[in-house]
């Protein structure tokens, strides 16, 4: 074994100190087994704290051979003084749908990260994918061969693709899922292969599947396109559950609060009164909901799992352009459509994918989010014009406060005369 | 009609090249300009052929991805925003 040089690292060693496990222990073991590029990674960081900026340089034209992405390229700025990270490239690996493999395969593919890469891994990064921290330029290529031949599995997506799509466990393991969230994320990634790897798009663009409203994956604030499960009949009743709650018989939650006593399960304080449309109450001893109010908040059916069940009629409604904060903040999905019934081969859905992603694509800025071209050129206009729907009232924000926002002149009787600039002498804009 | 991907290869290269005088690295959206009488789509596989063919290469911050002409990009110098 080569000689083994371990930099000093005293401000990194600050971070052992803490309750909870350290990055920094976690390298220097795995540098004291004769990794030393483990070293050299915590020197460059403490380095980078010494001069309050980073010493990664990032991009180039790593990849594997015809892939425009899964490879994200890494290279020291200080390679003289940290040989062994001079590259050290990150892979982004599809993770399977729901992430289930099991222990042979984690430790294969561990044994195999050992002897191509750094052995150092990410399980698993935000978009979902396994991420196999540094290897050099020179084995990309072999690195994706085995993971291909020997795995089976893919490179996931980076740069301005399709992004690895992701889905909570679903039926697997969840009984409210409403959605086999797994087909319909292997189906996605296989239909897009072409999306995934060979960039077209002015950024990324996400697809994440959740099973029910309680939304695990957190869809709603993270993809381009939430699929979200759902239901539109009404939420299922066992009224003799119910009273056993109200009777202790059933811990509420699914026992998930009982560390401490909390008291009696109050029915009325703790479902009815919190229920956001108000539209649960007591008629005697039996439960009533008025569904149409629903708007699956998952609160009560959270609290009483045995008692109250998702509806059978399940589907998906599909929201539109959420986004972390790089232009004008963060951004939640927006309501597009508010149920389909997403049955495979989930022709409905794709249709409607390639009214957004053609749009997009035309229109979109360079590094422009889905959620900021519908920001930059109007909801009304992406509903009605580009995906040819007819406007609800939830697609609109406040439909009290402004009933008007898809009329259009020729819509309106006599249409309408409006003077801009009269309007503006009047009123600031 | 589809555009014919041979006619189209060769109007994104001569794109390329006479773009790449001035910015090494392009957007996608920057090679639809190449022909914008085509298809996105159709300019998509002329450019992935171009790639298959090592006459392009794909250059990747891993957020944003762009297109250079073989060998017009330094992988060692370039940097670029990145999340």
């Amino acid at each position: 074994m080569a000689d083994l040089k371990k930099h000093d690292t005293p401000l990194l060693d600050e971070l052992k100190k803490g309750p909870f496990p350290s990055f920094v222990d976690d390298l220097e073991t795995r540098g004291k087994g004769g990794v030393q590029c483990c070293y050299d990674l915590l020197g460059q960081l403490e380095l980078s704290y010494v001069h309050k900026e980073t010493h990664w340089k990032h991009g180039g034209i790593v990849g594997v051979f015809g892939y425009g992405g899964g490879v994200i390229g890494r290279y020291s700025d200080a390679p003289e003084q940290f040989p062994t990270i001079a590259h050290f490239h990150t892979l982004r690996v599809n993770q399977p749908a729901s992430k289930f493999y099991n222990s042979k395969f984690l430790n294969k593919l561990c044994d195999m990260w050992d002897h191509r890469g750094s052995g150092v891994t990410n399980f698993h990064g935000s978009t979902g994918d396994m991420i196999l921290i540094g290897t050099s330029t020179d084995e990309l290529e072999p690195t994706f061969y085995d993971l291909s031949h020997q795995f089976d599995m893919d490179l996931g997506g980076s740069g301005s693709n399709l992004r690895t799509p992701a889905c909570c466990m679903g039926k697997a393991r969840c009984e409210y899922s409403c959605l086999d969230t797994q087909a319909i994320c292997y189906d996605l990634t296989m239909t897009y292969q072409d999306e995934l790897h060979r960039p077209a798009f002015p950024y990324k663009f996400k697809f994440k599947v959740s099973g029910c409203p309680n939304d695990c994956v957190a869809a709603i604030a993270r993809s381009c396109t939430s699929i979200i499960g759902t239901w539109r009949d009404n939420i299922r009743i066992d009224q003799k559950a119910v009273q056993a709650y109200v009777g202790g018989e059933i811990p509420p939650n699914a026992g998930a609060f009982s560390d401490r006593d909390w008291g009696a399960f109050d029915l009325q304080k703790e479902v009815i009164d919190l229920c956001p449309s108000g539209c649960m109450y007591m008629d005697g001893n039996d439960l009533k909901i008025d569904d149409r109010e629903c708007t699956r908040c998952m609160h009560c059916i959270n609290v009483m799992p045995s008692a109250l069940r998702t509806g059978v009629d399940c589907g998906a409604t599909i929201l539109n352009g959420a986004k972390a904060p790089i232009l004008e903040g963060a951004q939640m999905s927006t309501l597009i459509i508010p149920f389909i019934k997403m049955e495979y081969p989930y022709e409905e859905f794709k249709d409607y994918v390639d009214l957004m992603w053609d749009w997009w694509m035309e229109e979109g800025k360079n590094r422009e989010r889905l959620g900021e071209l519908i920001q930059r050129q109007g909801l009304a206009h992406y509903i009605v014009d580009i995906l040819g729907r007819e406007p609800i009232p939830q697609h609109v924000k406040e439909p009290r406060s402004n009933p008007y926002p898809f009329w259009k002149e020729e819509e309106v009787p006599g249409g309408w005369k409006r003077n801009l600039a009269d309007f503006r002498a009047r009123h600031l804009a | 009609m589809a555009a014919d991907i041979e006619e189209l290869k060769k109007k994104v290269l001569d794109y390329m090249a006479k773009k790449s005088k001035f910015k090494p690295k392009m957007y996608f959206k920057d090679l639809c300009k190449a022909d914008e009488s085509a298809k996105m789509r159709e300019i998509k596989k002329a450019a992935s052929a171009l790639v298959q063919e090592e006459k392009v290469e794909y250059w990747s911050s891993g957020s944003t991805t762009l297109y250079s002409l073989k060998g017009a990009s330094s992988k060692e110098t370039d940097t670029f925003e990145h999340d």
